[in-house]
């Protein structure tokens, strides 16, 4: 089940999507046996910015019908606590390391990517651009051209694998996939949360410290899907499907879609080593039905 | 004393022995034979094996955080109220069905501070992680009586489930009319060589935060707030404390009442 990517070979298309486990925390509460069982075939740490930041206040999670809505707001130590505390355990991890980030200016993207390339741990880098360039006011991943000028910045500044994560809260996510592969990225990744909210059952006001978040989960599966089709209809470099993926049946249909890696993310939530499972359920070629009663499930 | 027993890594069936109620709460027993033994104030990730989900609106998705209320010989103890989609599937679960569990997680109580007598304070559900702490206490020679508050007689049932406690009621069906706080006020005024243990409500739980700050007394609060995982991977649990935002799934549940400025956290509780 082994897979190339970006030169790389890895153990199996599952890795886990950004922000969503926290391999530190999991080890302070499993110990080494999650380095013994890693559940993912590479690891992508949670989003860093150049300063610390503490993140959105709560409550930050709802559960809405069929996924979460989540509104953390990136709380992480910045780029130098970074580099200082968190990439040294990473290192110890049996997996190749992708480390995210995310900057409010192209300078800031520059400084952070220049910086986490410069460490030997680090196989690749995701650029996450469902953030605001405060210099431009407009969601750097919602523009072709905002995604292309930023890529175009940052891509001499290393030779390490260059992943761009999409937004799905875009009009034309093809066109800005397109915009990152000209510019020069190695791959794009999608889809990442959709915007959504909640309300206060009592008082009517949005439930979340952050008014709204980001929904994930099974509710956004067939979207997921159909975006991670579209873009792969569109590139040429790998593409990184995710959004809902619970089973191997989730990943394989992704992978099917043109993708040639999955994310797993509010699935782990459910179960932290649900990456394995959904590894060992794709190798399997896990299917829960026969093609033709699949088939005739639908609207039984 | 650790606080914290590592959880075996993935969630695991847990067969349900024995399921039944105690006033207004469900009491489930579950099997885990070659599970660790938990530290009190620890807690695990429960959903069902079968139909977790597509119930009221579409939920339960998520596990639900509970404590554990004892852990003896391979099996576990929770008690829960039915209040929402996840709390209301896991009480009408039976012998025969199989929950999925994730623990232990969290870090639990630590010992009373020196020279000083545990007393334990619970509102409510909130009485549950206090049960194994109370065993472990008198077990280890202290005494560790309980004060415990709760709506009504329904609710106060739950008191049997602890030893040595005295107890409120809102309406006053059972044992002093008022709030379980004022019992711990009129305490620590007579003896306040005490640490406090406490689990409730975040308006008791910010009650006994000041009344303990007021007197300089220790305590550790069991706190409770929404999370989808349980094991630091969502970052959804956070409570502010002096020193920033930290997790109550891995840096809590409980926490040393002197790093809060106060428990009342907002989404903590029932909406």
């Amino acid at each position: 089940m082994t897979v190339e990517f970006c030169g790389l070979e890895l153990r199996s298309p599952v890795i886990n999507a950004s922000g969503t486990f926290d391999a530190i925390a999991a080890h302070r509460t499993f110990g080494d046996e999650l380095l013994e069982r890693f559940p993912f075939a590479a690891f992508v740490s949670k989003t860093i910015t150049l300063e610390p930041r503490q993140g959105n206040p709560p409550p930050r999670l709802w559960e809405t019908a069929g996924g979460l809505i989540n509104s953390i707001g990136l709380p992480n130590r910045g780029l130098h606590g970074y580099l200082e505390h968190d990439l040294p355990f990473y290192a110890r991890l049996p997996v190749p390391l992708i480390v995210n980030v995310m900057g409010f200016t192209r300078e800031e993207v520059a400084t952070l990517v220049a910086a986490v390339s410069a460490r030997e741990e680090v196989f690749g880098l995701e650029l996450n651009v469902s953030c605001p360039n405060v210099e431009s006011g407009l969601i750097m991943g919602a523009d072709p051209g905002e995604t292309a000028a930023l890529v175009e910045r940052v891509r001499p500044l290393t030779s390490l694998p260059l992943i761009v994560k999409l937004t799905p809260n875009a009009t034309d996510v093809p066109a800005v996939a397109a915009a990152a592969q000209e510019a020069g990225a190695d791959a794009v990744s999608l889809v990442n949360t959709l915007r959504g909210m909640a309300l206060h059952p009592r008082t009517g006001e949005p439930w979340l410290g952050g008014r709204t978040g980001g929904v994930s989960g099974p509710a956004i599966r067939a979207i997921g899907l159909a975006q991670v089709a579209e873009v792969a209809a569109r590139v040429t470099v790998p593409v990184v499907g995710m959004g809902g993926v619970s089973s191997g049946r989730d990943a394989g249909a992704l992978l099917r879609a043109g993708a040639t890696l999955v994310a797993v993310g509010t699935e782990s939530f459910r179960d932290p080593a649900a990456g394995a499972r959904i590894e060992r359920e794709l190798g399997g070629g896990h299917v829960s039905e026969t093609p033709a009663k699949a088939a005739n499930s639908v609207f039984r | 004393m650790s606080r914290r027993t590592l959880a075996p890594f993935g969630r695991r069936r847990a067969p349900v022995a024995a399921a039944g109620d105690v006033g207004a709460y469900r009491l489930l027993r579950c099997a885990d034979p070659g599970g660790p033994v938990p530290r009190p104030g620890q807690f695990y990730m429960l959903a069902t094996a079968e139909r977790w989900g597509a119930g009221e609106d579409e939920r339960p998705l998520l596990p639900r955080a509970f404590s554990f209320l004892r852990a003896l010989d391979g099996e576990l103890e929770f008690l829960l109220e039915d209040i929402g989609p996840g709390t209301h599937r896991l009480a009408a679960v039976a012998p025969g069905e199989d929950l999925w569990i994730t623990g232990p997680l969290g870090e639990g109580f630590a010992a009373p501070a020196e020279g000083t007598r545990p007393l334990l304070t619970g509102g409510g559900i909130g009485i549950v992680p206090l049960a194994g702490w109370q065993d472990q206490l008198r077990a280890a020679g202290h005494d560790a009586p309980a004060l415990l508050g709760f709506r009504d007689a329904a609710h106060a049932a739950g008191a049997t489930l602890l030893s040595d406690v005295q107890v409120t009621t809102d309406d006053g069906s059972v044992g002093e009319t008022g709030l379980v706080t004022g019992l711990l006020a009129s305490a620590l005024d007579r003896d306040h060589a005490v640490t406090v243990y406490a689990c409730g409500p975040p308006p008791m739980l910010e009650a006994v935060r000041a009344l303990c700050a007021e007197r300089g007394v220790p305590a550790q609060l069991a706190l409770e707030a929404g999370m989808a995982c349980g094991y630091g991977a969502c970052f959804g649990c956070v409570v502010p404390t002096r020193a920033g935002y930290v997790r109550v799934c891995v840096d809590g549940p409980v926490l040393d009442a002197a790093r809060l400025e106060t428990a009342l956290v907002a989404g903590a509780g029932h909406p």
